[in-house]
């Protein structure tokens, strides 16, 4: 008696629940070929690509309107965390940077600080001794190159 | 033998719960179960994009949501009406004035119902606008920043109910009053003068094509009764606004019961585009009143509060053909037209019937003058001439209703608890499905524009119960996504949201994401208290007031260490986050601080009023985690006594005593 209650209310229980899948057209989701992850990325962030060093001239004498414009971004932007002499802050001091790295290396490092991260070996060392990654500070191509004419000043180049 | 009846019992149990489920596949099935599928309907891998974004009502919280669809995930909390400890909203100095009013700061309102812009009638993503129901208001939110950029006062109004609904090209958004009161300079009144002295109003809110700014455009007078919701017609209803009435009984007391005496109420029709003509023909009355207007700049981030005093008032009598009454069976609530623009659903709340009206019946009843008298001077239009038709017994307490843009309606209902799908020129019930529980309002993928999206539709519902995992007396809010793809609804996934979740709209998120802002530049600030660059980091003393001019960046202060503060100064942190990173806040807060803390996004200035209580050094730290240094970003204020000789002094990285000055 038991046993055969048990097998009719298993019997219903699969009826039941098989039944019930007959109602499942559900929503059909449209495949959209809208790329949402990629219409986000149209912002004022100016994550650049890879700089090449075909891209940067470098000349003397200086550029003194390059200099005051790299002045004012450092003072706006990069003074919080970097002293102009060689004392480390939040990342390293300036003094002498212009002769320890080329200009190719630094504006990667301002405008590409993710990738510089993740494949320059020497920016991967000042992580593990700064412990803080360097921030986009949403800087373009073009005032990255004052901002290294503004480090050849501070180096004494004239 | 007592063993097997409760065997038995327990199959015949099962046997319903598995007939409940059966019944979904029925044709008048209830529907009650979870699809099978619902699983994979709603879930959204890690990583990947909702759909939809819906922007939801939170109710009582005075605040907006939004959910991503379909997950039902929250994503965030815009604050509106209530401040907002999470963004500083309402604390700091730059947002207290978005919550002024002619009452002076309000920190807690009830925010109902949701409009998104539109152009065409289509959404255009551009901005979400909401009511304050309580002290009445209206919000504008940029869906840019998902910030409530501007807040404006709706004078002569007391309960901002039957508001923000939007026509087709975001001309207006309206604001009709819920209660009725006594206007003008004389409000000191008996409350049982009600008849004689207490009217209503419905206010035209424009708004600029460019900015979105507000402005009352006019005011319609109108009799004493109380308006509870509206929708702008379209298309060939263009130019025109239905706005649903209750207690044409003119009940002053206990309106439970004193306002559902008449078999019918009103919706109220409103000829907007013949308001304009008198309008311009100068037949508005210039009628003196305070209310604020605030607006909240992203250029100088901070907010600016103005104190208006004037509004344009039409009086019905002396504009004829402006509005018109339209008999609509017990209490209409909602008051509803579908996408083409010709049929207005009207729900008498407690009506056995849902009444649909015909605009080109409207029209040839106004032309032919097919009145059934009037009503405090003002037509009242032919039930029977305007009615396309009623849908018969469709449920108990029918409230809203919302369209697919395939000739269907969904309308909700309280009292029975379901979700009800029928056709719009056929008056045919076709799908009903149960919600959990009592239904308030509902929504469907752009239901109240001219193209809707369809695809979802979710219950939003005022009784949470036994939902979710209880949290004591207090409960999440519930909400019941279902697919409305197929003939039939389906369940496919119930989220809690938070406050109460009146009205919500949902658009694609295609539309709003990419133009989402990651920053504020930081050379676009011009708030006057910015430090643009730890050069300009200072601390100046005005008279009593300390200004402290502060950056912050991963990861520490600019300065840090304060001195020279005296008991009995006011001290204001003005401060910058130099940051130019997605997603990289810093939070800013000092012991003992009775007015709350900060949150400043990349490239903002945000400032904190801090009067200090006691003479002492207290610390301040960054409260939102910043990088692995952010434990260490803090810093110290010293408070002297007052009349203390120790000068103002402040630094970052110096370790040495100042020189105390002698004497």
């Amino acid at each position: 008696m038991k046993a055969s209650i048990i097998k009719m209310t298993l019997a219903l229980a699969i009826a039941s629940f098989g039944l019930f899948s007959c109602g499942n057209e559900g929503v059909n989701k449209d495949e959209k070929t809208v790329d949402l992850q990629d219409l986000t990325k149209n912002q004022p962030e100016q994550h650049g690509s890879e700089l090449k060093e075909s891209d940067i001239v470098v000349t003397n004498p200086l550029n003194a309107e390059w200099v005051k414009a790299g002045q004012a971004i450092y003072n706006l932007k990069c003074q919080s965390c970097h002293r102009l002499t060689g004392d480390k802050l939040v990342g390293p001091g300036w003094k002498d940077v212009t002769k320890r790295r080329t200009p190719l290396w630094i504006m990667n490092m301002a405008t590409n600080v993710e990738m510089m991260l993740e494949t320059d070996p020497e920016a991967q060392k000042l992580l593990e001794q700064c412990m803080v990654r360097m921030p986009n500070q949403n800087l373009n191509k073009e005032q990255a190159r004052t901002v290294v004419e503004f480090m050849r000043s501070n180096d004494g180049e004239k | 033998m007592k063993h097997s009846f409760k065997n038995f019992l327990f199959l015949v149990l099962l046997f319903s719960a598995g007939n409940i489920l059966f019944t979904g596949c029925k044709p008048k099935g209830s529907g009650s179960a979870v699809a099978s599928d619902a699983a994979s309907k709603v879930y959204v891998a890690p990583g990947k994009y909702d759909e939809f974004y819906d922007f939801v009502s939170g109710g009582f919280s005075g605040q907006m949501a939004v959910y991503g669809i379909p997950s039902g995930r929250l994503l965030r909390v815009i604050p509106v009406f209530s401040v907002d400890p999470e963004k500083g909203y309402g604390y700091s100095e730059e947002t207290k004035p978005m919550l002024n009013t002619s009452n002076g700061f309000i920190p807690w309102d009830d925010l109902h119902h949701i409009a998104l812009s539109e152009t065409d009638g289509v959404h255009d993503g551009r901005w979400v606008f909401a009511n304050g129901n309580n002290t009445p208001r209206l919000a504008r939110i940029d869906l840019r920043t998902f910030r409530t950029a501007e807040i404006l006062e709706i004078p002569n109004s007391a309960g901002n109910h039957s508001s923000p609904f939007i026509t087709e090209n975001s001309e207006y958004i309206v604001a009709g009053t819920r209660f009725s009161i006594p206007l003008g300079d004389k409000q000191d009144v008996a409350i049982n003068s009600y008849k004689e002295n207490f009217k209503g109003t419905v206010s035209f809110i424009s708004v600029d094509k460019t900015s979105g700014n507000m402005n009352i455009a006019f005011q319609i007078l109108t009799p004493g009764i109380n308006f509870d919701l509206a929708r702008a017609g379209k298309g060939k209803s263009h130019g025109w606004f239905f706005f649903s009435c209750y207690n044409s009984e003119k009940a002053n007391t206990l309106l439970e019961v004193n306002a559902s005496q008449k078999d019918k109420d009103f919706i109220m029709c409103v000829n907007w585009k013949k308001a304009e003509e008198y309008v311009k023909a100068g037949k508005g009355i210039k009628k003196s009143v305070r209310y604020a207007h605030n607006t909240y700049s992203d250029v100088t981030h901070s907010a600016t509060s103005t104190m208006m005093n004037e509004v344009l008032m039409l009086d019905p009598k002396d504009c004829p053909d402006m509005i018109y009454f339209m008999p609509c069976p017990k209490s209409p609530h909602g008051c509803d037209t579908d996408p083409t623009g010709e049929y207005i659903v009207g729900s008498g709340k407690l009506a056995a019937t849902i009444p649909v009206f015909s605009f080109t019946k409207i029209q040839a009843a106004i032309a032919s003058k097919n009145y059934d008298g009037s009503f405090d001077g003002i037509p009242v239009l032919k039930y029977e001439a305007v009615l396309h038709g009623e849908v018969q017994k469709p449920g108990l307490g029918p409230l809203h209703t919302e369209f697919d843009g395939k000739g269907n309606a969904y309308t909700s209902f309280f009292v029975s608890s379901e979700i009800v799908k029928w056709n719009v020129e056929s008056l045919k019930v076709l799908d009903r499905v149960p919600t959990y529980y009592s239904v308030g309002h509902l929504s469907v993928a752009g239901g109240p524009t001219k193209k809707p999206w369809g695809k979802y539709l979710i219950a939003y519902n005022k009784i949470t119960k036994d939902r979710y995992l209880p949290t004591g007396p207090e409960l999440a809010q519930s909400a019941q996504l279902y697919s409305i793809d197929g003939d039939k609804m389906k369940l496919l996934l119930d989220f809690p949201t938070i406050g109460e979740p009146h009205y919500a709209e949902m658009i694609p998120a295609e539309l709003i994401a990419k133009n989402s802002l990651k920053i504020f530049k930081i050379e676009d600030n011009k708030n006057p208290y910015a430090a643009l660059g730890d050069n300009n980091t200072k601390v100046e003393r005005k008279g009593n007031e300390v200004h402290v001019y502060m950056t912050c960046i991963r990861s520490h202060f600019t300065p840090d260490n304060i001195e020279g503060v005296k008991m009995g100064d006011i001290v204001y942190f003005h401060v910058t986050n130099l940051e130019q990173d997605w997603d990289i806040p810093h939070g800013f807060a000092i012991k003992g601080a009775n007015n709350g803390e900060l949150l400043i996004m990349p490239g903002e200035t945000q400032t904190l009023k801090w009067v200090p209580e006691k003479s002492a050094v207290f610390p301040f730290y960054c409260t939102d985690f910043c990088s692995a240094l952010h434990q260490e970003m803090q810093g110290y204020i010293r408070v002297s006594p007052a009349g203390s000789n120790v000068p103002i002094s402040f630094s970052t990285g110096k370790t040495t005593p100042d020189e105390i000055p002698t004497k």
